[in-house]
């Protein structure tokens, strides 16, 4: 029973960062249609900078001054790259192409930085754990799920209450009609990249965070399992991420920790679980769970 | 008139006879190498032909075909060798193709519902499950180790180094060998999918890419013609895996990974997303410039020689720079592709061989880019 609970705990706060990326692409999505393929070295970058910059400004600061950056970059990467190839659908896959060729130059770069070494974050949490009850649990993971509750609840409330949240979904409905009403496509899509790229910064230092042993090269690849989650719940529904977040965290966690009991399956069946869960889901629900069903008209 | 048509037609032989002269030509000149270069980009080019029939006319996203290659190769490693049935080598070719192709089959019932992006993302899944079973199913894959590869031998001769033969007073190895087998492959690929594209069928799926209801109200049976575009396009997948597994005479599993799969939907989009042609020009560019980049990167400036000291930019590095680089700017400067660029270079020559006489009478107007062809599109 406690491992039980243990395990659900766990993938609680899994799931809570897998949140955070997978908010991170459907914000994108949603904005210009493009699979953000450059997300997981997004990410990493903003973990490098935390890294590098802790000890001089201390955690808080360099965590403002990362999510900060990183959100910079990506908002400049879809303004004066991206964007030059137009807002229809046709262009947004060609932009998902250009996103694959930014990530290789920005992972490469980055893992030239960090080469073999396992950067500490400074993160205040350390490897504190605290009891409750019959189970304990790291401090960084309780962290993890409070800040993305927070940090979520933040972006839905930018969505409902802004009008930047009320171009955005105007946008999402009817590109055309939306830019015919003065919403200012470039400078939506670009706010929306931002938020993208200052959730990813956040979600690094939680993959960072204790029970993982710090920030390495391949930090980056774990944002493709929120690819899952994103798909899961639906591409373009905020909703959908959350959910499909927390089943795939959950999931993944039980998982592992049955793993003595799935050994069928081979071992590190965990890492690729998420991918088996989405197929089931997609297999009943072709546009995922939160996905609307495309009325055709003639 | 119908001279015009015979001219035509005898001059597209023509060419067709040069471009093969010439293709055969790289084995007596070129050292490995170059020949090996020349190899995987044709391995490359009939996978991404394959991805292009699925992506490009069906307008569905595939990012599984990493594990479709996988399927060929480790299929055709499997039937020929030991563990493993151990059938005729050229036996085995057609059978892994088939094995690819039964995959994608399978896979149907998703390939058959499952649109555009979601599309993408479902077959990402059988990449990493694909990779899973291949490092778990240690008694077929052999493991993270891989196995060896079993090379082809059809008719008593054998595609590998062994044995004299010397053509012309070159001798052939494994590379020389291999290259006619794979321009051979290359031709029947080339030909199959241009034929596909103009029958009958391949209207069919270039009209559900326009609209999947106009499509569906001639008569498309929609859900059908998904699932064929995506098991014709595995076929096409697994050949190009005989074909790499052949080159590389090992396959392992980490190969077919993620990575492999973003490379061939960068070569498709790349080389304009639909076209037979195309396709080839974004696999030999998406293949070729890494392995050229790598080779002379260390004689470009600020590249330091592999391994010498700490967080200096090593060729492979560079190569990896330059490769990105190459892709983001190809895309920026010709949104649709290689393919694009060489079509609109080749209508203004035209027009300034044609000078303007009457407006009628000149060339035909170059067909409108797909893109504006297309009715808008609803975002969910």
């Amino acid at each position: 029973m406690t491992d039980l609970l243990d395990s659900l705990l766990g993938g609680l706060a899994l799931g809570a960062v897998y949140a955070l990326v997978a908010l991170g692409f459907v914000v994108i999505f949603k904005a210009s249609g493009v699979l953000n393929f450059a997300h997981g070295s997004l990410l990493l970058f903003g973990g490098y900078l935390i890294a590098v910059l802790h000890d001089d400004l201390g955690f808080a600061g360099a965590l403002a001054l990362a999510v900060v950056v990183t959100a910079a970059l990506a908002g400049a990467l879809d303004r004066f790259l991206l964007q030059r190839g137009g807002h229809d659908a046709h262009s947004a896959h060609v932009q998902t192409i250009v996103t694959i060729g930014v990530d290789i130059v920005l992972l490469t770069e980055l893992a030239r930085r960090i080469g073999g070494d396992l950067l500490t974050l400074g993160d205040p949490w350390g490897d504190a754990v605290t009891e409750l009850g019959p189970l304990t649990i790291a401090d960084s993971r309780l962290a993890a799920i409070a800040v993305s509750a927070v940090v979520i609840t933040g972006v839905f409330a930018l969505f409902r209450f802004t009008s930047w949240g009320l171009s955005l979904r105007a946008a999402a409905e009817d590109m055309e009609a939306a830019a015919l009403m003065g919403v200012r496509l470039g400078r939506v899509r670009a706010g929306a990249w931002c938020v993208a790229g200052a959730l990813a910064a956040l979600a690094a230092v939680f993959l960072a965070a204790f029970p993982a042993p710090g920030l390495e090269r391949t930090t980056g690849q774990i944002a493709l399992n929120a690819f899952p989650a994103a798909i899961l719940g639906g591409l373009a529904s905020p909703t959908g991420a959350l959910a499909g977040s927390l089943v795939i965290g959950l999931t993944e966690a039980l998982v592992v920790g049955y793993q003595s009991e799935l050994h069928v399956l081979g071992d590190g069946f965990g890492e690729v679980a998420p991918y088996a869960v989405m197929l089931l889901v997609l297999l009943v629900r072709p546009n995922g769970l939160f996905g609307a069903r495309g009325a055709a008209r003639v | 008139m119908s001279d015009r048509i015979t001219a035509l037609l005898t001059r597209r032989r023509a060419t067709l006879l040069v471009v093969a002269v010439v293709l055969c030509l790289p084995p007596f000149y070129l050292d490995a190498f170059w020949l090996r270069i020349g190899l995987f980009s044709m391995a490359a080019a009939i996978g991404a032909i394959g991805l292009a029939l699925l992506s490009g006319t069906a307008g569905q996203l595939s990012l599984g075909h990493a594990f479709f290659l996988a399927v060929g190769a480790y299929g055709y490693t499997w039937l020929a060798g030991d563990p493993g049935p151990g059938l005729p080598t050229a036996l085995a070719v057609p059978l892994a193709v088939l094995m690819a192709g039964l995959a994608g089959g399978l896979f149907s019932p998703v390939a058959g519902r499952v649109k555009g992006i979601y599309l993408g993302i479902a077959t990402l899944a059988l990449v990493f499950l694909g990779h899973h079973v291949l490092l778990t199913a240690e008694s077929v894959t052999g493991g993270f180790n891989g196995r060896s590869v079993p090379p082809l031998s059809v008719g008593g001769f054998t595609f590998d180094a062994d044995g004299e033969l010397n053509v012309l007073g070159v001798p052939f190895g494994a590379e020389e060998r291999l290259w006619f087998l794979g321009l051979a492959l290359f031709a029947l690929t080339w030909f199959t999918a241009r034929g596909l594209l103009r029958s009958r069928p391949g209207r069919a799926l270039a009209a559900l890419r326009d609209s999947e209801t106009a499509a569906a109200v001639m008569g498309v049976d929609v859900a059908r013609h998904r699932s064929a575009a995506f098991v014709v396009s595995s076929m096409y997948a697994g050949l190009a895996g005989v074909l790499l597994a052949l080159a590389f005479r090992r396959v392992v599993p980490d190969y077919f990974g993620l990575v492999l799969s973003v490379d061939y939907l960068a070569m498709i989009v790349i080389g304009g997303l639909g076209s037979v042609a195309g396709a080839t020009a974004g696999a030999v560019f998406v293949t070729a410039l890494p392995l050229l980049m790598t080779r002379y990167a260390d004689q470009l400036p600020l590249v330091a020689a592999p391994g010498s000291t700490e967080g200096a930019v090593g060729p492979t590095e560079a190569a990896r720079y330059l490769y990105g680089a190459a892709i983001v700017l190809v895309l920026l400067y010709a949104p649709d592709g290689l393919h694009g660029l060489v079509r609109r270079a080749r209508d203004r020559l035209r027009r300034r061989r044609t000078p303007t006489t009457a407006p009628h009478t000149a060339v035909p107007s170059p067909p409108p880019p797909a893109a504006a062809a297309r009715p808008k599109e609803h975002t969910p």
